[in-house]
């Protein structure tokens, strides 16, 4: 290393000339590493920006990063399986930061009546506040208002639920339920706004009420289904989720969104290997090229890498000279490669409307428009595996090139 | 370093089902300082002996001694280094790296021996002008005429003052009066230098300058005599 470090500059400069030296095949290389390049970049950033926009719907669905409620709760949402709302050090722990949202909420199983249909529905008591940041219903009203504070007597349903129900805005449905000691519950709502939702199926099962209100109607005053928290990142929820189980009282579950849909998980824990085999796959196709290259840059100058054994160059000088003549090329081809992902994913940040396929992404649970999600670390994993299977792929033909024979190789004509 | 010992050194190329003989049992010894001419006719197994002795080119069987070196018997890399280090190549053919220009040509070598640029610039600007080929430092080779490239070559094999300079027919290229110029240039790097020279031409003028001949055939050397200067 110490003999390389001393012939940099030579090698260096042998390197250089050598590569402009076929301008033509070296544009062509470099346009191809600049393309390849490219769609590694780009289309992970689009396939993040996908799965992204699934995760965070499938979490808006759960809802929330982090979970509280009472073991039994998920495998049966009913009343009895209830938890106290949040006080205590659990409270405190919710509160030690401005930044996070978290709700008290009740969800219970319920049937809906007008004067004409019923149905069974999900019936969810929530926060009304908070609720931007936990599922973003208040943005999805299509008719009527949103619910105004914890003890609103309005009920908001889906616009699917409003026509099975043919009922509308301003009408009056029944909501029954029951209570811990197994008595009906139930109560007059007035329907106050309407929502539209992604996905149908939400319209039409889940119904919301103030959570104050549903806690007197099922007379659970004090107590809830659940305790859901969002943090800024879903991806990081690691260390919030050790200290709300920390403080959460015994007999109380915690759950991250990632144990609670496995499916969600899932997808998020194969999304790195995707794009590394993308990216990898996309090398693949590049090192052909790459390799060709190098072997007709050799096979064209068998003469002089002669001269320059002859001369007194060790062979080690030989590989780390086309090896670096190869460092050189993907560097560049990286460089642009990484500019025109760039300027090409930059427009695309309001999203790329992809309303044409919009059903197929519909059905994998995503929205018409895609943002493009541009993370340091898929750039960097694109730009080191070019790199590094760059100068595996280019070992051979550097180490062949300086096996030659410099006798033969001054001789070749 | 640079007296050279060769015993009974044979190389023998396949060419198809072929046989040719390149060297024939050369015995041969060169002291340190001497100024030696190979001649003979073509195929004789000038080029092949100057690549032996040059550690280019291992031999089938004998040994080559070059001070306390067994030159045959080094590996490829103490070998590079024995080159750059100690002997100054010209040869038949191909010399000049294409993509450098006369003066980084001139300059290689030096820089791969570890030379601070100042110096290696400096000598090789020097060197270019003492053959000649003043103001055309900055000219690739295939900017300059054959003659001019093999001028290049030469002031790349003297530059350094190597102990041995194994030149391969290096007046091919070159009218009289540079060819007598070279030849003086290296008279004089041989006389107060006491660099060893090898030689090998088929020019007459080059012959009068040596102060020992000698001749080859087949590959076996056939007369070996002293010379008047
Ligand atoms: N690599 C090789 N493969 C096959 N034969 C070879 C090879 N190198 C040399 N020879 C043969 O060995 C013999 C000696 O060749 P060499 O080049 O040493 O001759 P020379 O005296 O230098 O000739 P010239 O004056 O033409 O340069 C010749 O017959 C030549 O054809
Ligand atoms: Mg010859």
């Amino acid at each position: 290393m110490a003999r390389f470090s001393l012939h940099f500059k030579t090698i260096l400069t042998l390197s250089w000339r050598n590569l402009w030296r076929n301008r033509r095949r070296t544009a062509i290389m470099l346009g191809a590493i600049s393309v390849g390049v490219w769609a590694m970049i780009f289309m992970t950033a689009l396939m993040r920006g996908m799965v992204d926009d699934m995760l965070n719907q499938g979490i808006r669905n759960l809802p929330g990063h982090i979970q509280i409620q009472h073991p039994e709760f998920l495998d049966d949402p009913n009343v009895v399986n209830s938890i106290d709302e949040a006080h205590g050090d659990l409270l405190a722990a919710l509160k030690d930061d401005g930044g996070r949202v978290w709700a008290n909420r009740i969800r219970v199983p319920a049937v809906i009546a007008s004067e004409r249909e019923s149905r069974g529905v999900n019936l969810v008591g929530i926060e009304p506040l908070s609720e931007t940041h936990i599922t973003g219903l208040p943005g999805q009203i299509a008719a009527g208002r949103f619910l105004e504070s914890n003890d609103d007597k309005g009920l908001v349903i889906g616009a699917k639920l409003a026509e099975r129900l043919e009922t509308r805005l301003g009408k009056r449905v029944v909501v029954m339920s029951q209570d811990p000691d197994n008595n009906i519950a139930e109560r007059g709502f007035r329907v106050v706004g309407i929502y539209r939702a992604e996905l149908a199926a939400q319209e039409e099962f889940n119904v919301y009420a103030a959570r104050e209100t549903l806690q007197k109607l099922l007379k659970i005053e004090g107590r809830v289904s659940q305790i859901v928290l969002v943090d800024d990142d879903y991806r990081d929820v690691e260390a919030l989720y050790q200290r709300i189980a920390q403080a959460a009282p015994e007999g109380v579950e915690v759950k991250p969104w990632y144990e609670i849909d496995t499916y969600l998980a899932v997808m998020f824990n194969m999304m790195d290997g995707f794009v590394l085999v993308w990216v990898v796959i996309i090398f693949l196709a590049l090192s052909f090229g790459l390799v060709n290259t190098l072997v007709m840059a050799v096979f064209e100058r068998i003469r002089e890498i002669g001269l320059i054994q002859a001369l007194g160059m060790r062979p080690s000088l030989i590989v780390y000279q086309i090896l670096l003549e190869s460092l050189l090329l993907l560097l560049i081809g990286l460089f642009i490669g990484n500019l025109l992902a760039l300027i090409t994913i930059k427009p695309l940040e309001d999203g790329l409307d992809v309303s044409i396929v919009a059903e197929g992404m519909a059905m994998m649970g995503a929205g018409s428009v895609i943002y493009p999600s541009l993370t340091l670390y898929d750039v960097v994993l694109a730009n080191v595996v070019v790199v590094l299977l760059g100068i595996l792929t280019s070992i051979l033909p550097a180490w062949r090139a300086s096996q030659l024979d410099p006798v033969r190789a001054l001789n070749t004509h | 370093m640079s007296s050279i010992r060769c015993r009974q050194l044979c190389k023998t190329f396949k060419q198809g089902d072929e046989i040719i003989t390149g060297l024939d049992h050369i015995d041969l010894d060169i002291d340190e300082g001497e100024f030696v001419c190979l001649s003979g006719p073509s195929g004789s197994g000038k080029t092949t002996l100057l690549n032996a002795i040059g550690g280019l080119d291992t031999p089938d069987s004998g040994e080559i001694h070059m001070g306390n070196i067994r030159v045959d018997q080094l590996e490829r890399g103490p070998l590079a280094d024995m080159r750059l280090r100690h002997i100054g190549f010209v040869f038949q053919a191909y010399n000049l790296i294409p993509v450098l220009t006369a003066q980084e040509n001139v300059e290689f070598v030096m820089e791969v021996q570890g030379l601070a640029a100042a110096e290696r610039a400096q000598k090789a600007r020097a060197i270019l002008e003492e053959v000649g080929l003043e103001g055309m430092e900055d000219r690739r080779p295939a900017q300059l005429s054959g003659g001019q490239q093999q001028r290049v070559a030469v002031a790349r094999a003297i530059v350094s003052h190597p102990d041995l300079v194994l030149a391969d027919e290096p007046t091919a290229n070159l009218d009289s009066v540079s060819a007598g110029h070279l030849m003086g240039l290296f008279q004089e790097l041989n006389q107060h230098h006491r660099i060893t020279f090898v030689i090998s031409t088929h020019d007459k003028r080059v012959m009068r300058y040596a102060k020992r001949l000698i001749k080859m055939q087949d590959g076996k050397i056939i007369g070996d005599e002293a010379q008047e200067s």
